[in-house]
């Protein structure tokens, strides 16, 4: 838990519970509803009346423009059927597996390694923590010139080494395996600081008690360090997860010169088009505001259907 | 005690130091990977595009930065779309900070009927994905006329869920009821107390919220890349997108001086604000 600032004066001790019970209505307490409204009241403004609004759209055929017409449950019937957005899912998919994966692993192990590390601390979670506040459209740029195909730094150096260059930006997994890279460089670190946290509210005593009965640091991590861990580990596979099928900028900005009609494409075959970079290109490239909408809830309900599977994976265990 | 000796053999100093060279060594690989990015970007801003073209690539910084330099500046209007970055990344964490704590304070320190209740709701919205609504929040603006000015993105991000939730966290263990008592004894109504009982306190909390914030909405992109419709008057990230766009196959050294100058703020932010957001993250996170 948080530091506790030490108190100025001796506490008062009183009659009263500490917090008030509501007893009479309205007059009492519209100063407590005042100070929380702005948040609520921007949610119902550009939240919950968007969301609305968004769900009436997709029974629509609308271009932005002119009026509205009913089209019942036919862009629903058309995306469940829609190829194209299958194929955004699986994208989706298979880039967050590509970058999720590696970078938990990598967090973990960082995380481990700066709890034993004495010296440097600081430094080294200023330095692992820096890609993560740096703009997705920089890191992209620079991103997409390590991996371009004439000059880039990744196949100079397979080209030095005697393999055959690679095509990056121009196949479908290489476009993957670029967005990826991108995500763990730039979430590893963050995830690391994560992790170490969690590390740091294990006792100590529960390490020197397993040294003592005989345990190999592996049987330590497995035993003790990772089901500690667990709850951390829950927050940062929620937090990658709905980052992750939500991710846009990374492939926008490393392929929007793929394609001369769309800056939304997603780099050749669509191979790095991505659920929502999909939206953006059905709304804003189309001009298809109806379809956009129903596609924007097809991309909710995998999301929360993720969100669940997680909860359910990590959270079974913690009631054993 | 005693008996336990020898289960497992004491390591040596030499051991110790042995392993604390190896650990230090795969932790120096991986801070030069993380830093790595930022020195190219650094490499490719003094070098010309034929420079940049060339085989074997240069690995040691060139000497056309300034170049690069005036005609990125000629291409985008560089310095305006950094004061619309400084001005929304400002206004917004301004905004955030005094919305949130006080809502947080409500939520973490009183009762009152549907507390429970509208606190689920703010988690329940902390969850729902923003993009759902662009299109409608696209067009509500459009009606209201802030398409294409600033004020369609500070508005709406003017308090979030995120940060209730992060400072009510804070204020339950750091506001002590007794000196809630104590100063409504002393005849303290709810502002005052909120303004001298519990800001003071949570000074650290609010530093890292607005850190956050800060470095949050200078990097905001798919938002700002619909609502800003004027080519002319955007955020420095569009405007970066835009030049590496247009520009992105031709003039490389031009675009990578553009990145590498548009995270300059930013980095200025977090290297002040390092220490407290790096502390209290893993805080906030396992809660």
């Amino acid at each position: 838990m948080a530091t506790v600032p030490a108190l100025e004066k001796p506490p008062v001790v009183l009659a009263d519970p500490p917090a008030v019970r509501p007893r009479n209505g309205w007059r009492k307490y519209w100063h407590l509803y005042a100070a929380i409204s702005p948040f609520y009241l921007l949610f119902i403004a550009f939240g919950l009346i968007p969301v609305g609004f968004s769900l009436y759209l997709s029974f629509h055929r609308w271009d932005g423009l002119g009026s509205m017409e009913w089209a019942g449950l036919s862009q629903y019937q058309y995306l469940v059927s829609d190829s194209d957005f299958w194929s955004s899912i699986g994208n989706t998919i298979i880039i967050w597996a590509l970058a999720t994966f590696p970078m938990i692993f990598l967090a973990m192990v960082t995380a481990v390694m700066l709890n034993a590390a004495v010296r440097f601390k600081n430094v080294y979670r200023f330095a692992y923590f820096l890609p993560n506040v740096t703009s997705v459209v920089a890191i992209a740029i620079v991103f997409g010139s390590v991996f371009s195909t004439n000059f880039g730094l990744v196949n100079a150096l397979l080209q030095a080494v005697g393999l055959d260059q690679v095509a990056w930006l121009n196949t479908p997994w290489g476009i993957k395996v670029a967005i990826a890279t991108l995500m763990t460089w730039q979430w590893v670190g963050y995830n690391a600081i994560i992790f170490l946290a969690g590390l740091q509210t294990i006792p100590g005593e529960l390490y020197e008690a397993a040294r003592m009965d005989g345990a190999g640091p592996l049987q330590t991590f497995f035993r003790i360090t990772l089901p500690l861990l667990r709850p951390t580990l829950l927050f940062v596979l929620v937090v990658s997860t709905v980052t992750g099928l939500q991710s846009f900028t990374e492939a926008q900005v490393l392929l929007q010169n793929t394609s001369n009609d769309s800056t939304f494409s997603g780099g050749p075959d669509h191979a790095g088009r991505t659920m929502v970079l999909y939206f953006f290109q059905q709304t804003f490239d189309n001009n298809d505001f109806g379809y956009g909408a129903a596609v924007a809830w097809g991309i909710f309900l995998v999301v929360v259907i993720f969100s669940i599977i997680n909860w359910r994976l990590v959270q079974r265990r913690d009631e054993d | 005690m005693a008996s336990i000796q020898g289960t497992r053999r004491p390591k040596g100093i030499q051991g110790v130091r042995r392993r604390g060279i190896a650990l230090h060594a795969v932790l120096v690989i991986g801070l030069l990977l993380s830093a790595f990015p930022f020195y190219w970007a650094i490499i490719m801003s003094t070098h010309t595009s034929t420079e940049i073209f060339s085989y074997p690539p240069k690995l040691l910084p060139g000497s056309h930065f300034l170049q690069n330099a005036r005609s990125l500046f000629d291409n985008i209007d560089f310095f305006g779309s950094m004061f619309n970055s400084l001005l929304v990344a400002c206004a917004v964490t301004f905004l955030v900070l005094f919305f949130d704590s006080l809502a947080a304070f409500v939520f973490a320190k009183f009762d009152f009927p549907g507390r429970r209740l509208l606190f689920v709701v703010l988690m329940a919205i902390f969850m729902v994905p923003t993009q759902m609504a662009i299109i409608p929040q696209f067009v509500i603006m459009a009606k209201i006329g802030w398409i294409g000015s600033m004020t369609a993105l500070i508005v709406p991000a003017a308090a979030n869920a995120f940060g209730i939730f992060w400072m009510r966290q804070y204020m339950q263990s750091a506001i002590h009821d007794e000196l809630l008592d104590a100063s409504k004894i002393d005849g303290a109504n709810f502002l005052r107390q909120y303004w001298h009982v519990a800001l003071p306190v949570v000074r650290p909390g609010l530093a890292f919220l607005g850190i956050f914030t800060f470095m949050a909405q200078w990097n905001d992109y798919a938002w700002p890349l619909i609502a800003l419709t004027n080519p002319d008057n955007v955020t420095l990230q569009v405007a970066l997108s835009q030049l590496n766009g247009v520009h992105g196959t031709t003039d490389y050294g031009m675009v990578m001086t553009g990145a590498l100058l548009a995270l300059v703020p930013l980095l200025i932010v977090f290297a002040i604000g390092a220490k407290q957001i790096i502390g209290d993250l893993g805080k906030g996170a396992i809660r």
